[in-house]
């Protein structure tokens, strides 16, 4: 079946936004547990944080620090197209949050390195 | 020396009332050609027994909606140029997310149903006998249905919606477009009644904001703006110092 209806901007959108939400929430119990480490001790939660100094997992971080952008701002997008009357362009404002997440993404990388 | 005539090689999903299956056809290319050209060129000259829908052929009764290369047009407005590659490949499909009669005609009952559903209908406050009451072109709220109100019930926002694909009993953009033109209009008494309408279970708050009633309507509108507004006057109305989207 053809899905050609699908190729705008906006349901590339939904579908960032989706799937990044869907990412952040297996995310988190993951966060909790590190988090949660704390409790048993300095040793437990040091030796979690000795592992997110990894290449990978910092590379990772990255990636993770995206997906907080992107559904940080396409949840604002959405919020400004359901609560308020503001007419603005929904697709310059989807670039935008996407591109602007990029960004933030990008700063977190250069700083990490 | 005469050149030889380009032809567009079509292919259209049809249905007999028992099977779905394809057929292709080779329709000599024409200046100027619409798809319900085309259409119509098959009916007449290659297989008459094609069912499709169309009336006004000019864009303005939408009954000659189909799904063109896998998006949702008026087959009428629709160049053939504009929509086939070098190839000149044409795939025709009936509408989405309703059932399909017979080839390219589908049941639009389910469509008008939900429009009753949502109160898509004009609840009158006064009676003939009452003066008419006086709505200025520029006030607020004419201004606001005026957003919405050249919907045509083409049902291409509808077969363009992936969540009315999902969940069948969604009432769909075009209803929901209905209900917001009808709660900006200063001379209806059906808000109340409305509102509760398009935020149960298959209203407003089931659309995803993915834009595709919006981004294919032919009449360009935004019933993905209407739902909006739709979902921020029934959250102004839970609110206890919100009653108007004022």
């Amino acid at each position: 079946m053809m899905m050609k209806h699908r190729s705008h901007p906006l349901w590339k959108a939904f579908v960032v936004h989706r799937i990044s939400g869907l990412a952040l929430a297996l995310f988190l119990p993951i966060h909790f547990i590190v988090l949660g480490l704390a409790l048993e001790g300095a040793e437990s939660l040091n030796s979690a944080l000795r592992f997110s100094e990894l290449p990978f997992v910092k590379a990772a971080e990255v990636f993770l620090v995206l997906l907080l952008a992107v559904h940080l701002l396409g949840g604002i997008r959405i919020l400004i197209l359901e609560l308020t009357q503001l007419s603005w362009d929904q697709r310059a404002l989807s670039r935008s949050a996407f591109g602007l997440s990029v960004a933030i993404a990008g700063i977190f990388l250069w700083s990490a390195v | 020396m005469k050149t030889k005539a380009k032809h567009l090689q079509v292919t259209i999903d049809r249905f007999d009332g028992e099977s779905h299956y394809q057929t292709t056809h080779e329709v000599p290319t024409r200046d100027n050609q619409t798809v319900l050209d085309v259409v119509t060129w098959i009916q007449q000259h290659d297989d008459p027994t094609l069912s499709y829908r169309f009336a006004c052929r000019v864009g303005m009764c939408g009954s000659c909606a189909m799904n063109i290369n896998g998006e949702p047009k008026w087959s009428c407005r629709t160049h053939v140029n504009k929509v086939v590659d070098s190839g000149l490949k044409l795939t025709i499909s009936p509408l989405r997310n309703m059932p399909i009669l017979r080839d390219l005609s589908v049941d639009m009952t389910q469509f008008f149903d939900k429009w009753t559903q949502a109160v898509g209908y004009f609840v009158p406050t006064k009676t003939k006998d009452d003066p008419l009451p006086a709505i200025l072109p520029d006030s607020r709220d004419r201004a606001k249905a005026n957003q919405s109100i050249e919907c045509i019930n083409c049902g291409i926002c509808y077969s363009a919606c992936d969540v009315v694909a999902a969940n069948d009993a969604y009432l769909g953009p075009a209803a929901l477009n209905r209900a917001w033109t009808l709660m900006n209009d200063e001379r209806d008494g059906g808000s109340k009644e409305r509102l509760e309408a398009v935020s149960s279970d298959a209203g407003c708050h089931n659309c995803h904001s993915q834009h595709g009633c919006s981004t294919y309507c032919p009449n360009l509108l935004a019933p993905a703006t209407s739902i909006a507004g739709l979902k921020r006057q029934t959250l102004l109305n839970v609110l206890p110092w919100g009653s108007r989207d004022d």
